[in-house]
């Protein structure tokens, strides 16, 4: 224990000698003390300059992003980086943005010599900017609830969601997520309705499976269930009152409204 | 109630042996009928009480015919003179003062209604008598002497003739139907609100002011409170009110996106529903506040309109899609001993109980194309049924009068959806509703 203290304060004061005579050139060099217990022989005081490290991180960049320089230069009292960053410390770090591929030159000099390292940032062109999304949701929400969400039809008295449907509320899906996108505080009422031939009461219990149905189908394709509220209109806010099949089949749907 | 009701069967029958002897089926219900005949008078009335008169002796006949128990003899076949007071009669006359000119041809009336009106201290007065003419004396023959008082306007003229009209028709076993009312959904301010109106038609109310949806009302036994389909806070939920102050009554709504169809219990204790809270529409029952609540049916089927049997109070009948289309069911108040009364056809809905417990009405499009419903009535233990309308545009939400022979509906054979009334043996059909669109009604109290 005694003898590794004794060798470190040895070690120190060596170094100390190192870096006193590297400091105060021309002047008459004290020689080192001697040291019996030092066996390797100190590195003359003239040591050539040295790029203990000269890196870049990342190496591949997309163009507009940016890489970090680091390097560690010893020996050199003249240290520099050329692509218009001049002089540098000896150890240090520097960010870049180069807008192509750029190779950097660390230059270092001191009195036992030069040199020099380099290292290159690889930018490669970004993908290209995405184009306008065709058809720019624009407008309020109730518009674009009328222009993108559309309704889902059903049998008579039935509540399942037909092969049609399913295509029509896979698209309204989509729809209401970027609906939703842009209204976060937005919430849609699905209406469940039905045609005029059956009961008044029977229909709102109709009516009731329709909506819940369609909003059902609608959070299993990903569209947050509490922003899609149910009502049934039964048979009394029908879209049209002729008695024609033609009839019949629009007003059995499920319908998409803003919230109150 | 019971023997009224059946006595209507036999007529219908009767009425049907007659179409196949090529007359007219309306014809046979009269002429087979037992009833006896009543001659009516026009009354006269002095000073104030002269204007109103028309209002009177219009509503007056209308009552006394609209009873079904009496046959009104014709005024055309009356004679040219008639009594006011019973101190007019004479021994005989040949015109019309003495009681043999009103039993004899061709009048032959068993019993005649006569009287007058005066104004009296600002207020309308009505003296009414009724006289069984076949009597030989004067004396015997005097059924009805009474002083009726009213506001000196139409609506005193109404009240006074209604009140004789009753005390008439009370003579003949007939439950009056005076102070009932109809409770209905109407569309004619542009929202659909509940309103009210006189078993006749008159006295057109509107009872709620939510400008959105009210509908299906049904009424508390003792007529107090409406219970109702209320769209107001966006979902269908149930509201109740008093039928006196219009106010709203407290009801829990269980969390459901549907409660509607409420109907409530013989004691008025207990409101009968249907709710979504399980999924599809199925039969709850609660305490009248909503507390207490319990699931009744148990179903992967679109379950609406208990009605719970007035006279037993633990069987009910509701509407149910559980064997396809929609049909009529029965099931006791814990939801077991289910049997499907209406034998799978068309669709069945609206399911009312007569006030005897044993037979409903409801509609049904047996024998016609979807959607296309007509009035039946069906005896429950039989399930024996008798059509009472026939394809005269749609014919739906029938509801017995308090008196059991009178039956309101809502039918478009005039083109728009209106309310009707007749009696059970089809005959008597009136008109009561022409603003706007008018459905759902119920009889009350």
């Amino acid at each position: 224990m005694l003898t590794k203290y004794r060798r470190g304060i040895i070690l120190v004061g060596l170094g100390l000698a190192m870096v006193a005579a590297g400091c105060k050139k021309k002047v008459k060099i004290t020689p080192p003390p001697p040291a019996p217990t030092v066996t390797q022989p100190v590195e003359a005081p003239t040591a050539k300059a040295a790029v203990l490290e000269f890196s870049v991180e990342p190496t591949t960049i997309e163009r507009g992003q940016s890489a970090l320089l680091r390097w560690s230069v010893s020996n050199a009292n003249n240290i520099s980086l050329d692509n218009g960053i001049g002089v540098v410390p000896a150890n240090g770090t520097r960010k870049v943005i180069p807008s192509e591929t750029t190779t950097y030159t660390l230059r270092a000099s001191g009195p036992g010599g030069e040199a020099m390292a380099t290292t290159t940032v690889t930018v490669t062109a970004p993908a290209p900017p995405p184009p306008p999304a065709n058809a720019t949701p624009t407008g309020t929400m109730e518009q674009r609830l009328q222009t993108e969400v559309g309704d889902a039809y059903f049998d008579y008295d039935k509540g399942d969601i037909r092969d049609d449907a399913r295509a029509v509320l896979a698209k309204d899906a989509d729809a209401l997520k970027s609906i939703f996108a842009a209204f976060p505080s937005a919430t849609v009422v699905v209406e469940g309705h039905c045609d005029d031939r059956g009961s008044a009461e029977y229909n709102l219990g109709l009516a009731d499976r329709r909506a819940t149905a369609a909003k059902d189908f609608l959070a299993q394709l990903g569209v947050p269930a509490d922003k899609l509220k149910t009502v049934s209109y039964g048979k009394e806010r029908p879209q049209c009152t002729e008695a024609s099949e033609d009839c019949y089949q629009k007003n059995r749907r499920a319908h998409f409204a803003p919230a109150q | 109630m019971n023997k009224i009701f059946y006595g209507f069967l036999v007529v219908l029958t009767a009425a049907g042996v007659w179409s196949v002897q090529g007359q007219d089926a309306r014809i046979g219900v009269v002429v087979s009928g037992e009833k006896p005949a009543i001659a009516i008078v026009d009354f006269r009335g002095t000073g104030g009480a002269q204007p109103l008169m028309s209002s009177f002796n219009g509503t007056l006949f209308e009552d006394v015919q609209g009873s079904g128990l009496l046959r009104v003899v014709s005024k055309s076949m009356y004679p040219l003179q008639n009594p006011q007071r019973p101190e007019d009669f004479k021994p005989s006359s040949g015109q019309g003062m003495a009681m043999l000119d009103w039993a004899r041809p061709p009048v032959s009336t068993n019993y005649l209604a006569f009287g007058y009106t005066a104004e009296q201290g600002g207020q309308l007065i009505l003296y009414g008598y009724l006289y069984n003419v076949s009597q030989n004396n004067l004396q015997s023959a005097q059924v009805i002497g009474k002083r009726y008082f009213g506001t000196l306007d139409d609506d005193g003229a109404r009240k006074v003739a209604h009140e004789f009209a009753a005390d008439i028709i009370a003579q003949f076993g007939g439950g009056s139907l005076v102070g009932s009312r109809i409770f209905f959904v109407s569309d004619r301010t542009g929202a659909r609100e509940i309103w009210s109106m006189d078993y006749d038609g008159s006295n057109q109310k509107q009872m709620t002011f939510y400008k959105s949806l009210a509908i299906m009302p049904a009424i508390s036994p003792d007529g107090a409170r409406l219970a109702f389909t209320n769209f107001a806070k966006g979902t269908p939920r149930i509201t109740l009110i008093s039928t006196e102050t219009g106010r709203s009554l407290p009801f829990y709504n269980q969390e459901a996106s549907l409660n509607t169809t409420p109907s409530f219990s013989p004691d008025g204790k207990q409101l009968y529903y249907a709710s979504s809270a399980s999924g599809y529409a199925q039969i709850y029952v609660a305490n009248v506040d909503g507390s207490g609540l319990r699931r009744i049916s148990n179903s992967h089927a679109i379950e609406v309109e208990p009605k719970v049997n007035p006279k037993t109070g633990n069987d009910l009948v509701f509407v149910s899609g559980r064997s396809g289309p929609q049909q009529i069911y029965r099931m006791n108040s814990e939801g077991a001993d289910v049997e499907r009364l209406t034998n799978g056809e068309g669709e069945a809905s609206n399911p009312a109980w007569h006030p005897d417990g044993q037979h409903i009405l409801f509609a049904w499009t047996r024998g016609y194309a979807t959607g296309a419903f007509n009035v039946f009535t069906m005896d429950v233990a039989t399930r024996q049924f008798n059509q009472l309308t026939s394809g005269a545009g749609r014919n739906e939400n029938p509801s017995w009068a308090p008196d059991g022979r009178h039956l309101v509906f809502m039918s478009t054979r005039s083109g728009s959806p209106q309310i009707w009334t007749m009696l059970a043996d089809g005959t008597q059909v009136a008109k009561l509703t022409t603003k706007g669109s008018n459905r759902f009604p119920v009889w009350g109290k």
